[in-house]
This record gives structure tokens, sequence and C-alpha cells, in this order.
């Protein structure tokens, strides 16, 4: 395989040309391949931890802890859910047929949709760009995955290993920009992955209608939390704080954006908050070896800009110092800022996080849905009213009650938003299906008997 | 009449000095053109949709026009002076302007609808299952009830036989109608699904919820099917709709129309007719699903759309549907059900019919004999005048046809068939033998009633050559050999696949419908039309109990140790860690 740096000129014709072909031979197909590269997924990690740390570390200083349980370890645990139940998801699903056309059989079998592009964020550079990958190869599809330029180190090792573990020729890394994504988006493709933002979600269906691709769009949005005081705040607060600060620092695309709290809970909670970020982090957060920094300059100067607007500014309840250099900013709470203030605009994706308090839970759901359907929304209540008005009455991608993040590792529940969220979900078996396409079987006896189910199982595809 | 009369009578006001689009239907057969007001002998004006029906009292003299029936030319040619009658339909499209009204208030009137019907679906009136249920049996009451209209409306349309009719467009939707109401309780109930242990306890489950405002762009060839089966899907899911029925033909939209207000809650189901501006218009609106049936060409524009508002598709395309027959198949059953599927759906203007067969050269004679005794057997020795085929839709999709039939390169082959009736749209069932590859005709998608055979050397080559082409929406295989059928299904990529039959698969609720690469992407049918309008909401619930502190910071080897195994499902070496025995 060849690996395509940023400085060499990328021929995206030619790699989608390669792939289509590999995909032609139809060596993707048989479920020992698909095994064979799952398992060199695992042989992967497993052999590299401490690189894929290393360079984690590198990118966001992301601590080894963290890069382990929210990347590394999860692929794994993904890729080996995959290996165990693949031929589970490629049996062929029977179906009953309408008594008019008897005798027949019917059933629904799934097959590779084809060539595959992957665009992975910068967040999670790891996971990120491996477990959709891991659906691809499942699904029986030849992958490129583009990795992100803005973390570099990943990047790199990811171009490096992917060709040392797998097959070349159905699965291509390609590192690059805007210049070599748009390149790559005006390939035809059989399925676009994406994870990302909703503007540049929008370029790439733009690109994907040219050639009627479907696409999966993994977005983010302003994921809130509710609070009541059914709940024992000590653990809802650790469990919030560990959410947004323990998983990237907020950068994550599911990490909680704000808090929305009754006005007499508001200064327990705040209260609460505190000793939580002090017992996780310590005094001084920055001496705390559990805390990713920021990506890059630019993400560091557009928090700075909302921490330094005057709706924001005088509202800040804890923290708010940083550090342009270490690109440092300590875990943030901010108390009420306006609700038209640009940190209540748009996704913060960072360690800020506003609380604002609302008269009861009605007002916060309206608050909810007034703003563009969310990824995830966040229930903390013991109460069975609220948890029934939160399901019906909410629309967004999942919907957690009493936790942050751990739907994302629940193998059995799709992950995807909805709207300006994203479309299409992934993990476990939904990641087999959103690369797969499910074909319609309908077989008519010509003579008149039984006509049976045929062994279109994975021992003959 | 003069025009105070109009309005004392409480209809609109039809000022003289405008001219509008029209047509005339007469028989069956619809003739396009423009008329000048004023209008002398208007009896009565029914509002259909943006539409104008008048009944004729005592002669009306109209001028026709044919609109664009040449390639390339697209002016208007003047065809003469015709009397409309009592005995005519006359519907005055949309662009007429009616008591001072201008196009730009319909622009306006299109916008309003929309905000009106997303008001009313914030309101969340279409979310109990009792409300979905009440939809659905209205649009049942209504099909029930309407049938005669239906069938009338779809021979104006189309000359759709009326047993055509009710086979493939009243009878399915009345079936689909029926299982959306028995399934629906079920389709909506949460689905259980097993949690981690690392987030033990808890429960999760997926709660379907409707997607929201729909847009629902229907095709012209099976116009009351493919309007109302999506919206079957779209309320069942809990979603408000507007439905946006194809302009090409006009009888069925302007029923659909009429009776859907009457049948359906009028404040979340609404039905715009209009052609390529108000569908522009709609397009430009913020969807929460659009769900379009037709080409590729205009399914891009669509996701193109679509894209700007991040609004995910369904797009029912259509394809060159090839059938393969094998030497071993069964020929005279096989070839009834070739036959039906593509004279017997709308004269092959289908998106299943078969669009092509490749047989077996050792028995390509003997099909094409055959072939030809059982088209004269189902339409008669004279089969443009037979009663049980549809016609041509309009005048430029007959043209179209007939330039495949022109071509130089084909018309030497044609070897049955081949007669045509410009005024009454009809074109015969036409076999065209070994037509060149590269031709027209074997590279478009014929959607009408002539269908080329080509031969080939067994099921390989029948392969490349599907191979060689777009994704089809449907493949049909013909083959008693498990051998031939196995590689078939293996190596060909379609939307669906027959195996000794044509068209089954659309009629099974169990099976999603829907194409693959440019056949389209998204499926319906049964829960599938639920889902096509569902998201699928996760939904995790946890307690306060099973709270580990190895989740939190700070972190230590031992809370790695702990999270590792757990990941990796190995629970012992999870407790042993806690313990501290394992490092």
């Amino acid at each position: 395989m060849t690996i395509i740096k940023p400085h060499s000129v990328l021929d995206a014709a030619k790699v989608a040309s390669c792939l289509r072909e590999t995909f032609r031979t139809g060596r993707t197909r048989p479920s020992n391949w698909r095994l064979e590269q799952l398992h060199a997924i695992v042989k992967l990690i497993e052999e590299n931890e401490d690189e894929i740390c290393r360079a984690l570390f590198a990118d966001l200083h992301k601590p080894r802890h963290e890069a382990l349980t929210m990347e590394s370890l999860v692929v794994t645990a993904s890729a080996k859910h995959a290996i165990k139940n693949l031929n589970k998801w490629r049996a062929p699903v029977k179906k009953e047929t309408p008594y008019i056309v008897w005798p027949a059989s019917a059933f629904i079998l799934p097959e590779p949709l084809g060539v595959a592009f992957v665009i992975a964020p910068w967040n999670f550079p790891f996971l990120l760009a491996v477990d959709p990958v891991i659906g691809a190869i499942a699904a029986g599809c030849t992958v490129c995955l583009k990795t992100s330029e803005v973390t570099p180190a990943t990047s790199e090792l990811l171009s490096t290993l992917v060709p040392k573990y797998l097959d070349n020729d159905a699965i291509k890394v390609v590192e690059g920009g805007v210049p070599e994504v748009t390149a790559l988006l005006e390939q035809k493709w059989d399925k676009i992955f994406y994870t990302g933002n909703p503007k540049v979600g929008r370029i790439v269906m733009g690109a994907a209608a040219k050639h009627l691709t479907p696409v999966t769009l993994e977005l983010g949005g302003k994921c809130p939390v509710f609070i009541d005081d059914t709940v024992d705040l000590q653990l809802a607060s650790r469990r919030i704080m560990a959410g947004k600060y323990g998983s990237n620092s907020g950068q994550a695309c599911i990490s909680p954006d704000y808090i929305l709290v009754e006005e007499h809970l508001a200064p327990k909670l705040i209260k609460q908050f505190r000793s939580t970020l002090v017992e996780f982090f310590g005094e001084d957060p920055r001496t705390s070896k559990d805390l990713s920094r920021i990506v890059n300059k630019n993400h560091f100067q557009r928090l700075s800009r909302l921490l330094d607007d005057p709706a924001t500014a005088d509202r800040i309840v804890h923290g708010g110092e940083r550090d342009e250099d270490s690109l440092y900013i300590a875990p943030t709470l901010i108390e009420d800022p306006a609700l038209d203030s640009p940190i209540m605009a748009d996704e913060i994706f960072g360690p800020l996080l506003p609380i604002i308090t609302v008269r009861n839970v009605n007002a916060a759901i309206d608050l909810i849905n007034d703003k563009p359907k969310a990824l995830v929304v966040h229930l903390f209540s013991t109460n069975k009213d609220y948890v029934k008005m939160f399901t019906e009455e909410t629309s967004s991608g999942g919907l957690v009650m009493n936790d942050c993040i751990m739907q994302f590792i629940v193998p059995e529940l799709p992950f995807g938003g909805v709207g300006e969220s994203g479309t299409g979900a992934y993990h476990g078996k939904a990641s087999f299906d959103t690369f797969s396409h499910f074909k319609s079987i309908f077989n008519k006896s010509q003579s008149g008997r039984f006509a049976k189910l045929r062994p279109y199982g994975v021992c003959v595809l | 009449m003069t025009t105070t009369s109009l309005a004392l009578a409480g209809l609109p006001i039809v000022t003289p000095d405008h001219s509008s689009q029209f047509v005339l239907r007469r028989n069956g057969t619809a003739c396009h053109g423009r008329i000048a007001f004023p209008t002398r002998v208007v009896a009565g004006l029914v509002r259909a949709g943006r539409g104008y029906a008048f009944s004729v009292q005592g002669d009306l003299e109209l001028q026709l026009r044919r609109r664009s029936c040449n390639f390339g030319r697209g002016g208007k040619e003047s065809v003469g002076v015709s009397q409309a009658s009592a005995a005519d339909v006359v519907v005055v499209k949309d662009d007429m302007k009616v008591g001072g009204r201008s196009a730009d208030h319909g622009d306006e009137r299109v916008l309003q609808l929309v905000a009106e019907v997303r008001e009313a679906y914030m309101t969340m009136r279409t979310k109990p299952a009792e409300w979905r249920v009440q939809q659905l049996k209205g649009l049942l009451r209504m099909v029930i009830e309407s049938e005669s209209e239906i069938v009338e409306a779809l021979y104006a349309d189309l000359g759709k036989p009326a047993h055509e009719s009710y086979m493939s467009e009243i009878s399915l939707v009345k079936s689909s109608c029926k299982l959306a109401i028995k399934e629906l309780k079920k389709w909506m109930a949460p689905q259980r699904v097993s949690g981690s242990m690392i987030t033990f306890p808890s429960s999760a489950s997926i709660v379907a919820e409707p997607l929201g405002v729909t847009l629902v762009i229907s095709a012209w060839n099976f116009p009351f099917l493919l309007s109302v089966d999506p919206l079957i899907g779209a309320i069942s899911a809990g979603c408000a709709v507007v439905l946006k029925p194809s302009e090409v033909v006009y009888a069925t939209p302007a029923l659909l129309a009429k009776l859907i207000p009457l049948y359906m809650d009028n404040s979340v189901i609404r039905v715009v007719e209009g052609g390529v501006a108000e569908t522009t218009l709609l397009l430009e609106q913020k969807w929460d699903k659009i769900f379009y049936t037709g080409n590729p060409k205009v399914g891009r524009i669509v996701m193109a759309a679509a894209s700007k508002h991040l609004t995910p598709v369904t797009l029912e395309l259509g394809g060159k549907c090839p059938v393969y027959f094998d030497r071993s198949a069964n020929l005279k059953v096989g070839l009834r059900r070739i036959a039906q599927g593509k004279w017997g759906n709308n004269n092959g203007q289908a998106c299943i019919s078969p669009d092509y067969i490749l047989v077996d050269e050792s028995i390509a004679s003997e099909l094409v004999d055959n072939l030809k005794e059982i088209i004269e057997t189902f339409y008669g020795k004279n089969p443009i005048s037979s009663t049980n085929l549809s016609r041509i839709v309009n005048t430029k999709h007959y043209l179209r046809l007939i330039s495949f039939l022109e071509d130089p390169q084909i018309c030497s082959k044609i070897v049955h068939g081949g007669e045509r009736d410009e005024k009454k749209l009809y074109i015969a069932p036409t076999l065209v033998c070994d037509a060149l590859m590269d031709s027209f005709l074997m590279s478009e998608e014929i959607f009408g009633p002539i269908l080329p055979i080509i031969k080939v050397q067994g099921e390989q080559e029948a392969i490349d050559i599907i191979n060689a082409r777009p994704k089809p929406l449907a493949a049909y295989v013909f083959t008693t050999n498990k051998a031939v059928e196995e590689r078939m299904v293996k190596n060909v990529s379609s939307g669906g696949m027959v195996v000794n039959d044509t068209v089954m698969h659309f009629v099974n609720p169990g099976l999603p419908f829907g194409g693959v690469g440019e056949s389209g992407m998204g499926s319906y049918h049964g829960k599938f039309s639920f889902d096509a309008f569902s998201h699928k909401k996760a939904v995790l619930y946890r307690t306060s109990l099973g709270d580990f502190p190895a989740r939190y910071p700070p972190f230590t080897t031992k809370k790695q140790n702990f999270l590792r195994c757990v990941l990796d499902g190995d629970y012992i070496g999870a407790i042993l860690s806690l313990t501290g025995l394992k490092k």
C-alpha cells in the first residue's frame, strides 16, 4: 500500500479506483477475510498500545487512562463484538409470505454496499477513525479512511500501522486536510461515513448527492442536562463532571454542554460541582494528570472569546484560568449566562459549562426544544413522570437517564443523531447495517412444490 | 354568466383578461393548452389544490396547443380549435390567476401552508397511537368509499384498466393500511436491548419517535399507490406530511387533493399540487424527512436540496431491471410471469417492470416464439385496441419511446409488435432481438412496452452484463438450477431480487422495498415504512446503584486495570483487579 502524505500530490481517483477494483474481485466478501481483518485490528491495538497512548498525548495531552478507556480499549471491544457476532449479522432473515403468492419464500440478505469512505474527526482521533472501519470491514466493504489533519501524531501513527496489519488493497489510510477531502469527495463512493460538525456535514451530503451515495453523518450539538432534587447530588455531580471533563476536557460530541436546573437547587448544585472538581483534579487542576488540553490555538481562541464575552465574563463562578502556551483552560462553571449569548448559541466543545436556572421542568423542555435537536439529552431524576416527559416530549439522538457518556459503550444501542445532530447510526450491529444493503429476495416455486429457504448463508457467500 | 354572478355564487372571480394553461380530458385522453378568458359557460368551479376543475355547461371554445411535444424544439404548436362539452372535464392548471391573485401569492400560500403544518405538528397531536390509527382508518375509508372515483381517475390519467388499478394500486394500499392499523402498537413499542456490564444495572431500549414534518414527492406511473403508500408510513410513524403528487398526470392528484381533507386531519396532512416551480419551492423549506419516488436525475436534486438542512432522504428510483432466463427454467410459466410483470403493470411504465431479458442462447428462439404467443393470448391479435393495456402517459413519453424504436440500430431488430397510435398514445408490446449493448435502448431505462431480448452464453455472461451497468432496483432470475440461482444471488447487487417470478417482492410487506446505488437509498413497505419515517432513539436508564469509582479521576493503575477487564468482558479479572489480586 502507498501511504498518501499531505505533501505528496493525492491522486484521489486512483485511491478510489484501486479500492473499487479490490471490491470487484470479491475477496472482501467471505467471512474469513472479514474476521482476519478484525483480528488484525485487535492485534494492532494490543501490540501498539503505548504508541497509541503516546500519539494521543502528543495531540491532545490526553491522559493515558482516558486514551485507554475511551479510545483503544473501546475499539478492541467493538472489534471483538463484531468478530463474535459476524455470522449472526450476516445470516439471511426469513420473512413471511402472503398466502396469495404461495408457495414461495422470502428473505432479506445483507450485502456490502461497496467502497466506503470514512472521514474521522480530531477529538477522538483513534476511536472515531477505527470504529467505523470495523463496521465497514464487518459488512465486507473496502474502505478509504481519511484521518484528521488536526491531530497529526495519531494520523501518522494510523497511516504507519494500518498497512502493517491490514489488507493494503482493501483498506487505505489517507492523511490530509481540506484539499484532500475535497478531492476525495468528488469520487464515487458507495457509502460515506462522516464524523464532525453540521457545517461540513452539509458539504459532505451535498457532494454525496452527485453520486446518489448514502451517508451516515455523526455530528454534534448542544447536549443538555436537566437535573432535579430527587437524585443523589454527589453521585450525579460525579457522573456529570466525569462526562464533561473526564472525556477529552469537554471536547466530545456527547459531553454535557449546559445544565438546566431549578432555581432553588442551583446554589447547592454549583457547590457540589465545585467540590467534585476539587476531588477529581485537585485545587489546581493544571497540575492534574487527568485533564486533556485544548487541541490547538484556533480552538483555544474560540473558547477564550466565549469566556471574554461580556455576557459570560462576570458570570464565571468557578475556574476560568487559562494559559495559551500550554493550551490549558481550567474546568469552568458559568452561572446563568444570557440565553442569547454566544456561549448558549453554538456547541461549546470545551471545558466551559453554563448552568442555566429554569422555573420548572416544562421550561427546561421548552428550552431544549427551542434549540436544534441534540445528539443526546441527559436527565438526572428518579421522578417517573419526568422520565416519561423527557422520553416523549424531547427529541434527540439518544436519551440518557442518570448518567453521561455511558450509552456510547452499550453495543446494542444504536449511536447517532437526528436532525442537526446527524443522520444514521452505528455501534454493534448498527455498524454492520450502516455499511450494508439489505437485499430482498423473493423465491417463487415454478413447479408448485414448496420452495424452501435457500442456503444463502455464510457458507456460500 | 358574468363575473358578478360568479361572485354571488360564492366562487372565485375569474378576471376576464387572464389566460392560463389547461388540460382537456376527453374519453381518457388529455390535451394540454392555454385557455383565454372570458369564459362564458362556467357552471361550477371546484377547487382542487392549486388547480380548478370546471364542469362545462353548453359549449366552451378552447384553443388547443400542444406543449413541447417534440424533443429539442420545445416550442408551442397550435393544433386547432376544439369544443368542450358537458362530457369533458377541463382542469385549469395552477398558474391561473383567480380573483386578482398573483403567482407570487401562490408562493406565499405554499410557505404559509408549510408553516401551518409545522405549527400544528408542534402541538404533538400526531404522537398518540389513537390519532395515527384514526387517520389510517380515515384513509382506509377513503379508499373503500372512493374506489370507483380512483379507478376513473387512473383511467383518465393512464388509461389504466380497472382490473389493474384494483390489483396494483387500490388493493395494495388497502392491505398496507390494514397492516399498519393492526401492527402499529407493536411497531411503536420500545425495543428492549441488553445493556453492558459497565453500565450495570441499567435498562436500555430503543424508542421510535416521529422524525417530524415530512415531504412526500410521488411519481406519475402509479399516482395513487406511490402517493398514499408512503403517506401510510408517515402517519404510522406520527409524522406530519405534505404530499406533492406528480404534475405529469392530473386527475389522480386532483382527486387526492379533494379526498384527503375530507377523510384525514387537514392540519398536519396536506396535499400541494404543482410542477417544478412548486417542487423547487417546497424543497427549499426545512423538512425532517423527504421521501421521493422518481428518477435518479431528480433524486440527485432532491438529495442536494436536503443536504442544506441535513434532512434524511429516502429515494425510490428506477433503473434497468434485468431478467436472466436460464435454460433450466419452465418456459411457459416463466414467460407468463414476465409478460404480466412487463405489460400488465402500467404497460411497462413501472420502476420494477422487466427492462430487458438475458436469455441462454440455446433457448432464445423458443423463448421469442413463446413470448409472442403469450402476448397474443393476453392482449389479442391487435394489442393496441386491447382494454387490458394502459396507454403511455403523455406525448412526451410516447415520443421518447418511439425514438427508441426509430433508432436505425433498433428498428430492423423488432421481431414482434411495434404498432402504435399517437392519437390514443398506445404502443403495442414490442420485442426487440439482439439490440446492441451500446444502443440508446440498452443504455437508458425503457419505462414502456418495449422489451429487448439479448442472447448470452450462460449465467456468467449475464452477470457480467448486469454488473457493467448501474445497480438496478430489481433483478429477476428464472431457473430451476440451484447453482445458477446461488451465483446470481451472490454476484448481482440490486435493490431486490426475485427468483422465478417478477414484481412479487413488491407485494410482500415483510420485505423492504428500495434500491441501492443508482436505484436509490432507503426502503419502505410494512414495518420498513414506519422505520423510514422514524428516528430510533437510544434510551439508557441508569440508577444510582452500581457506581464504581474507577470511572472517576484521579486515575490510578488499579482503576485502569479494572476498566480494562470490564471493557474486555473479563468479569473475573474485573473482580480480581478490584481486590488488588490482579495487576
